[in-house]
This record gives structure tokens, C-alpha cells and sequence, in this order.
């Protein structure tokens, strides 16, 4: 029976091997084909042209997720404190699992409300051509990291021991500065975690950006119709010919995005582990 | 007088901040149901997509989404709680446990879109599986395992010791304990798991789209020809009526079905999880 159980264990470590091992297997030839530095720096992503540079789309992955954090973070750490520390228990319990069915809610079902409200709503405002923009993607983005930003964050801020705040009250300050000056720092290895884990989200997400951007390889601005790493797979996906350059280009996409993801993945275990220590 | 302006400011950024994601919520939930709710009806439920009678019916998505769940909870719910029950009562090489978290974790923290990618080269491809519901099933194994090992493992481990003690004293064997004492006191964390992964099989689109097809005929279940059935899910066929039909109340009707589904499945997970607190 244990020989079983052993065998269960290793099912998951196998399947990480396997993942890494094909997806480095089937990324490295176009970028031999390509060349390294044209495949990374080259600035024009073209199927009809067999031009394969990736440069806008790493760009557009960066440019997005900062952006989603810039406005995600924000809100989901005061949302946190909020929940954790300010809010009315009745209250608290009522946005609670409000968070949670956030979290819960598909990808697409956001881009489509996105495509729907968003976009054309842009479009008014900003007096463009088309609402589909890198500017629509950061906001669904933003909304989409906000469940996991707050319950990490919130986690964190309920793990700071009654004593800091009683301490710090008793001491004349008042409760909004307790929580800012005394429970966010002590909780901070927690909510940099909880940034960590929204970037990846961020950097990961398809679907609900494949609805919004637009899907054109230019170069990142916030009005312009833009294309995602993830999207650049996702979009080329079923119409590319099995065997040809561009598929191979295409796995050679995801191996950038799996690294960073290994990438963002080690920073977080990183960070959780000193959060443990501490 | 600053101080006390730092405290007007501060509440006011709380509770706006808490004000701007309630509403966010109760905005998505009312705009949804504004635009998808007048579309459903039986026939809708209940009918494939017809062109010559111009209906449009969802039949064959609920059906492919339900061989999705089933199909993938199989073959996930064996290995994610046997590798929950290595490592709770059997591992002893803590190197070895350590990899298979890290393992675990990894997995988690993997996006959808590279899952797809992975099951078209392994399922589709390498395994010649094909576009179908079976391969996407498979792909999606992998992307869940990490949900039910790790609900179960949690759940395991607030068994109480003497539990296992009393029955290894009685002179049970340890995989008889397991299977007595053990895991029927830990169901309720292996159902938990099990409801999160359903939600996360119905709401991925990504790995489906590329792996399972987006046909929205009605498929052929029956024992031999399930191994080939094809076709889109519920978010497939969102998407599918929103980006390449733009028929946009289609989709609104299909995203009402999702989030009645993901309050249910949110609802009873919670419901389920505190009863395993209070146990």
C-alpha cells in the first residue's frame, strides 16, 4: 500500500518535470531558428511576414501587470485593512464572502462584461477609434488580482498579535494610526507576498485579456490596441499549422512566461519562507 | 488640527476603498443578470443550437462541462488524496516531502494559458489524443491536483493522533487505519477540495478552448465513442458567442448560468469549511 501512496506523492513532482521538460523541449527550436536576440529584442511580431520578435509582448506583460498593481494594490490593501481591522463585524461578514465569489467569478465572464462596459465606455471618454487598449486590459486585470491581494493581505493583518495595537492605543494613537503605523508594518512580509501572488496572477491571465486588448504586437501605450504574452499564445493557438514556425514560436512564447513565472513563483516562496522565519 | 484631518482623510480611504470593491461586486452581479437573465428558458437549458428553427440552446455545453468535472475529479481525487495520505502518514524522508510541495506549489502558481499549451504538446499531440473533452479532462487533472492535495492534507492533519494511536493499538494495520479511522474522519476537507476544484473546472476556458474544441453540437457519450466526443464547455461557449458571434446576450445568459454556479460552489465550500473548523 505505501508503495502506492509513494507513487501518488511522485505523480505531482512527474508532472512538473514533464511540463518543464516538454516546454523546453518544444521552445528551443524556433529560437534557434530565430536566434536568441532577435527572438527577445525583435520588435515586430508578424505570422505573414515569418518575423517572430517578442519584444512588444514582454513589454506589454510588464507595462499591464505594473499597471494592474499600481491601481490593485491600493485599493485591495485598504479593502484588507478594512476587513480586518475597521470594519463592523456585520459588515466584515457581509463583504467577506462578497471577496470570495470576486475571486470565484471566470475570466471570461469579466472580459466579456469588460468588452461590453469597459471598452466602449473608454472609447467615449478618450475620443479613440476603438476602446480596446492596454489601458481596458489593466483595469480588468486590476479588478481580477483584487480578491487574492486582499485575502492574502487580510490574512496577514489578522496574524498581528492583539498586544502590538493595545500597546500602541494605549499609548495615546489613535485606531487608524495603530493600523497603518503598527499592524501594516508588522504584516508586511504577508502583503508583499499577497503583491507577489497578484503579479503572477496578473502575468498569467488570458482569456479575459484576450477580450479587451485589441490583440494587435505593437509596441505598449495605454490607447493602443496591444498584445500579451499570454495573449500572443492564445490568439495564434488554433490557427497555427502543426509543425511550422510559428507554433514553435508559439511554445517558444510560453517558455518566456513559464520563466517568468518560475521566476515570480521563487521570489514568493522567498518571501512566505522569511515571513515564516520572522 | 493635522492629526485630525489625517483621521478624516484615513476613514474616508477605508471605507472608499471597501465602498469601491462592494460595488465593483454588486455592479458585475446586476449588470449580468440585467442583460442574461431574460434569455434563459427551458428551451435554452434544454435544446443543442438550431439553425433552421434560428434557437439558440446550450444543451450540449452543460453536458460537455459536466464530462469535463466528472472525468477529471476521477482521475485527480485518487492521486491528490493518496499523495495527501504519503505525506501526512507515511513520508519520512523530509527532503522528499519537501519536493513534493514544492512540486505541489509550483503547479498552483502555473497560469492556465501554459496548461493549454502543455496539453495540446502532451494530450493532443504526443499522446494522440486529439482535440477532445478527454484531453482536456487530462490537462485539467494536472492544473487541480494541487486544490485536493492540498485541502485534504489539511484536513488530514487536524485528525487527532490518538485517533491513529488508539486504532494502531487495537491492533489494526496502518492502511487499515488509514482507511477506517483516518480518511472517513477527514471527508469533509477531501469534499471541500473536491467543490474548489469543480470551481476552478468550470471557469477555466483557457486549457478547453485549445485541448477540447469549441464545437457546440451535441456529442456522442455513449462508451465507445466517448474517447472522441468534442466540444466547447460553458466559458468556451461564452466566449464563442461573445468574440466570434457577437451575440452578446447569448453570452450574458450563459455568464448568469456561471455565476449562479460559482455562488453555489463558493457557498457550499464555505459552508463546508467551517464545519470542518468547528470539528
Amino acid at each position: 500500500m505505501q508503495v502506492l501512496f509513494t507513487l501518488c506523492g511522485l505523480v505531482a513532482v512527474g508532472f512538473v518535470l514533464v511540463i518543464t521538460v516538454y516546454l523546453v523541449l518544444s521552445g528551443i527550436p524556433a529560437i534557434r531558428e530565430i536566434g536568441l536576440f532577435p527572438f527577445l529584442f525583435g520588435k515586430t511580431w508578424s505570422a505573414s511576414q515569418d518575423q517572430y520578435g517578442i519584444l512588444p509582448l514582454i513589454l506589454t506583460s510588464i507595462y499591464g501587470t505594473a499597471g494592474a498593481i499600481v491601481i490593485g494594490v491600493p485599493i485591495g490593501f485598504f479593502t484588507a485593512v478594512f476587513l480586518a481591522k475597521a470594519a463592523p463585524k456585520r459588515l466584515a461578514n457581509l463583504l467577506r464572502p462578497a471577496v470570495s465569489l470576486l475571486a470565484g467569478i471566470p475570466s471570461v465572464v469579466y472580459g466579456l462584461v469588460g468588452m461590453c462596459v469597459l471598452v466602449p465606455a473608454l472609447r467615449n471618454a478618450l475620443h479613440l477609434p476603438a476602446g480596446d487598449s492596454l489601458l481596458a486590459a489593466i483595469l480588468v486585470l486590476a479588478v481580477m488580482i483584487l480578491p487574492s491581494i486582499i485575502s492574502l493581505s487580510e490574512t496577514a493583518l489578522e496574524a498581528v498579535p492583539k498586544e502590538y495595537e493595545e500597546a500602541s492605543m494605549a499609548l495615546g494613537a489613535t485606531k487608524l494610526e495603530t493600523y497603518f503605523r503598527i499592524s501594516a508594518p508588522a504584516a508586511k512580509s504577508g502583503i508583499a507576498a499577497a503583491v507577489v501572488l497578484g503579479i503572477g496572477r496578473a502575468i498569467g491571465e488570458a482569456m479575459a485579456i484576450m477580450m479587451v486588448a485589441g490583440n494587435v504586437a505593437n509596441m505598449p501605450a495605454l490607447t493602443r490596441s496591444v498584445r500579451f504574452l499570454t495573449t500572443g499564445i492564445s490568439i495564434e493557438l488554433n490557427y497555427s499549422q502543426d509543425g511550422s514556425l510559428q507554433r514553435q514560436a508559439l511554445f517558444s512564447v510560453g517558455l518566456v512566461l513559464f520563466l517568468f513565472i518560475m521566476l515570480i513563483n521563487a521570489f514568493l516562496n522567498l518571501v512566505l519562507k522569511r515571513e515564516k522565519e520572522a | 488640527m493635522r492629526r485630525k484631518l489625517y483621521e478624516i482623510i484615513g476613514w474616508g480611504i477605508l471605507y472608499g476603498c471597501a465602498g469601491i470593491t462592494a460595488s465593483l461586486l454588486l455592479f458585475l452581479i446586476g449588470y449580468i443578470l440585467f442583460r442574461g437573465i431574460g434569455g434563459i428558458s427551458w428551451q435554452f437549458l434544454s435544446t443543442a443550437e438550431s439553425v433552421i428553427q434560428g434557437t439558440v440552446g446550450i444543451l450540449p455545453a452543460i453536458q460537455n462541462t459536466v464530462f469535463v468535472i466528472v472525468v477529471s475529479l476521477v482521475v485527480s481525487i485518487p492521486l491528490g488524496v493518496g499523495a495527501a495520505v504519503y505525506l501526512t502518514e507515511y513520508a519520512r524522508n523530509r527532503r522528499f516531502v519537501a519536493a513534493i510541495e514544492f512540486a505541489s506549489e509550483t503547479l498552483a502558481g502555473i497560469p492556465s494559458i501554459i496548461y493549454a499549451l502543455v496539453g495540446v504538446i502532451l494530450f493532443c499531440t504526443a499522446l494522440k489524443l486529439q482535440k477532445t473533452l478527454l484531453a482536456g479532462s487530462l490537462t485539467l487533472v494536472i492544473m487541480i491536483l494541487p486544490t485536493i492535495i492540498r485541502s485534504t492534507q489539511e484536513s488530514l492533519k487536524t485528525v487527532p493522533q490518538s485517533y491513529r494511536e488508539g486504532a494502531l493499538g487495537l491492533g489494526s494495520g496502518k492502511w487499515h487505519m488509514i482507511r477506517t479511522v483516518v480518511l472517513p474522519s477527514s471527508v469533509d476537507g477531501i469534499v471541500t477540495g473536491c467543490i474548489l476544484a469543480v470551481g476552478r473546472v468550470v471557469g477555466e476556458s483557457a486549457v478547453l478552448m485549445y485541448t477540447a474544441g469549441m464545437s457546440m453540437a451535441m456529442q456522442n457519450f455513449s462508451l465507445d465513442r466517448m474517447a472522441s466526443a468534442s466540444g466547447a464547455t460553458l466559458t468556451v461557449a461564452l466566449y464563442h458567442y461573445a468574440k466570434e458571434n457577437a451575440d452578446f446576450s447569448v453570452a450574458f445568459s450563459i455568464a448568469t448560468i456561471l455565476l449562479i454556479l460559482t455562488v453555489l460552489i463558493n457557498f457550499s465550500a464555505s459552508f463546508l469549511g467551517r464545519r470542518l473548523k468547528r470539528s
